[in-house]
């Protein structure tokens, strides 16, 4: 009798399990409906004039004898399908993990001898957010790479670290209080599926970095440098803590 | 050039009422704001837009827009016309600066 | 030895009924007509004409969360013929550092006098949409808007 009813309860906590809605919530998700229909529909959704920047980009050789990215990969919609969900991956030639925009100036620098984009420069942002539209829809797929479990493991600390004058981790907010308010705002889970995005606040297209550095003022602690080891960190164990949430690149919010 | 969007059916009919929405890359700087040493940006704004329609005969402005300060960055402006015969519409933009930029989209209507 | 300020206790209670009076008057709602900035502007706009509430639908979420874009659209019900269309559509606003916000010049062409654009909004305020018929007469809606701000604020 105990047998069976052992044997039930283990089936029904499997099945609850199993059955238990995904709780993560996207950004998108806290909007409210005009936002959510601004970024749904790509004639109002202001990164499109950046992924239109992307596109040309994409085409265009940096100099004579150079190649575009087209000139190499080709049509975006099939080479890059699915790349912006992978990344960060593990660079086997600088030996450490990289985001989706240190590849493109490593392509740039390696295979189009031109000079690297500046962080949150408009040409940088349209690539990213051309190359992140080529996986909209799709779930974020952090790799099964072994090498980048350390790098995992520093990202996870730093996110449950206190910082700053205000002594605060994002673990306190984006865990602990995530659907409570800070000020008028709603605050998020944290998860970047939709970077680069165009953030209303800064009436301009803005990648992960920029966001991190961003709250990291916020809390009154001294920003990383842009592509320092310490953000890249930070973006892996977000997106393996988002590891299956649909890409919404590019996004808008507030 | 600023980056420009222009989303509008490429036919119609004869008489049907068509949406254009039209999306302009522009910082619409208020000249309200101050800069990070404090000293207030210029004013730097796109005033206004018109849209034209040339059916192979007419070449009728058919929509125009004033714009102020309180328009947001990268406007977006959005209006219906009446597709009367196949042809041309010309979107102008023109502003502070000399700023001035004209698109074109061909709408076939049958 | 009474002072400047001594008051008998009725003219304490008249000071003080006067000066709740003021601040209650300042506590309620204006509406466009008592806010002169505004009222003017629409004035001005309508050139003379008649103002009347109806009409025009001025569709904006009445909470924002951030005012430096804000999605609107105007709609005005016209059969937008020669005889009888709206010929502009306009927004005023009561706190930003100006008034306007757009004019829209549309004719019979248009077939719909229906417009979007996303604009500005300095802070909570309330917001008047205008449309000019080609008789000249003027239709208004009125909405209250409250504006959010981003909470973090960045160094």
């Amino acid at each position: 009798m105990r047998a069976a009813a052992g044997a039930l309860a283990a089936l029904w906590f499997a099945s609850a399990a199993w059955a238990a809605p995904d709780a993560r919530r996207s950004g998108f998700d806290d909007m409210t409906p005009a936002l959510q229909s601004m970024q749904r529909d790509d004639a109002q959704n202001p990164a499109m004039l950046g992924v239109a920047d992307g596109a040309a980009l994409w085409q265009q050789a940096p100099g004579a004898n150079r190649p575009s990215c087209a000139a190499c990969h080709g049509d975006a919609s099939v080479a890059m399908r699915g790349v912006a969900a992978r990344y960060p991956a593990f660079d086997a030639a600088s030996k450490r993990p990289i985001t989706l925009g240190q590849r493109i100036n490593a392509c740039r620098a390696s295979h189009q001898h031109a000079a690297p984009f500046a962080p949150e420069s408009d040409a940088l942002l349209g690539l990213e957010s051309f190359v992140a539209l080529q996986s909209r829809g799709l779930p974020i797929a952090p790799p099964a790479d072994a090498r980048l479990q350390p790098y995992r493991v520093r990202g996870e600390q730093l996110f449950k670290r206190r910082m700053g004058q205000l002594d605060l981790s994002c673990a306190q907010c984006h865990d602990e209080r995530a659907g409570q308010r800070l000020g008028g705002a709603t605050i998020p889970q944290a998860h970047p599926t939709g970077y680069p995005i165009y953030r209303l606040e800064w009436q301009g297209l803005a990648s992960l970095q920029r966001r991190l550095r961003s709250c990291i003022g916020g809390v009154r602690a001294e920003p990383y440098a842009f592509d320092a080891p310490e953000l890249v960190e930070l973006e892996l164990y977000l997106t393996q803590r988002a590891a299956g949430m649909r890409v919404d690149a590019p996004a808008v919010r507030p | 050039m600023a980056r420009a969007l222009i989303t509008c059916p490429k036919t119609a009919q004869r008489g049907e009422i068509i949406e254009i929405r039209t999306l302009i890359a522009h910082p619409m700087e208020t000249g309200y704001r101050a800069g990070p040493d404090g000293a207030i940006l210029p004013r730097n704004l796109i005033r206004h837009l018109s849209c034209r329609y040339f059916d192979g005969h007419d070449d009728v402005e058919v929509f125009s827009a004033e714009l102020f300060p309180a328009v947001a960055a990268n406007p977006f402006i959005s209006f219906f016309t009446t597709a009367t015969a196949s042809g041309t519409l010309r979107f102008s933009w023109s502003g502070d600066n000399g700023f001035a930029q004209t698109e074109r989209v061909t709408l076939t209507v049958t | 030895m009474n002072g400047p300020l001594d008051l008998r206790g009725w003219q304490r209670r008249r000071l003080l009924g006067a000066t709740a009076g003021i601040a209650g008057a300042m506590w309620l709602r204006s509406a466009p007509a008592a806010q002169p900035d505004l009222a003017a502007a629409i004035a001005a706009f309508a050139a003379g004409a008649p103002v009347r509430a109806g009409r025009v639908v001025l569709d904006i979420a009445p909470l924002v969360e951030n005012g430096n874009v804000v999605p609107v659209k105007v709609e005005v019900q016209s059969p937008m013929s020669e005889a009888d269309h709206v010929k502009a559509i306009a927004l005023f606003n009561e706190r930003n550092p100006q008034r306007d916000v757009f004019v829209f010049h549309l004719s019979p062409r248009a077939g719909r006098a229906t417009v979007a654009a996303r604009i500005r909004l300095a802070g909570s305020q309330q917001l008047v949409a205008v449309a000019q018929m080609n008789d000249g007469s003027c239709w208004t809606h009125t909405v209250d808007v409250i504006v959010t701000l981003a909470a973090c604020v960045e160094p």
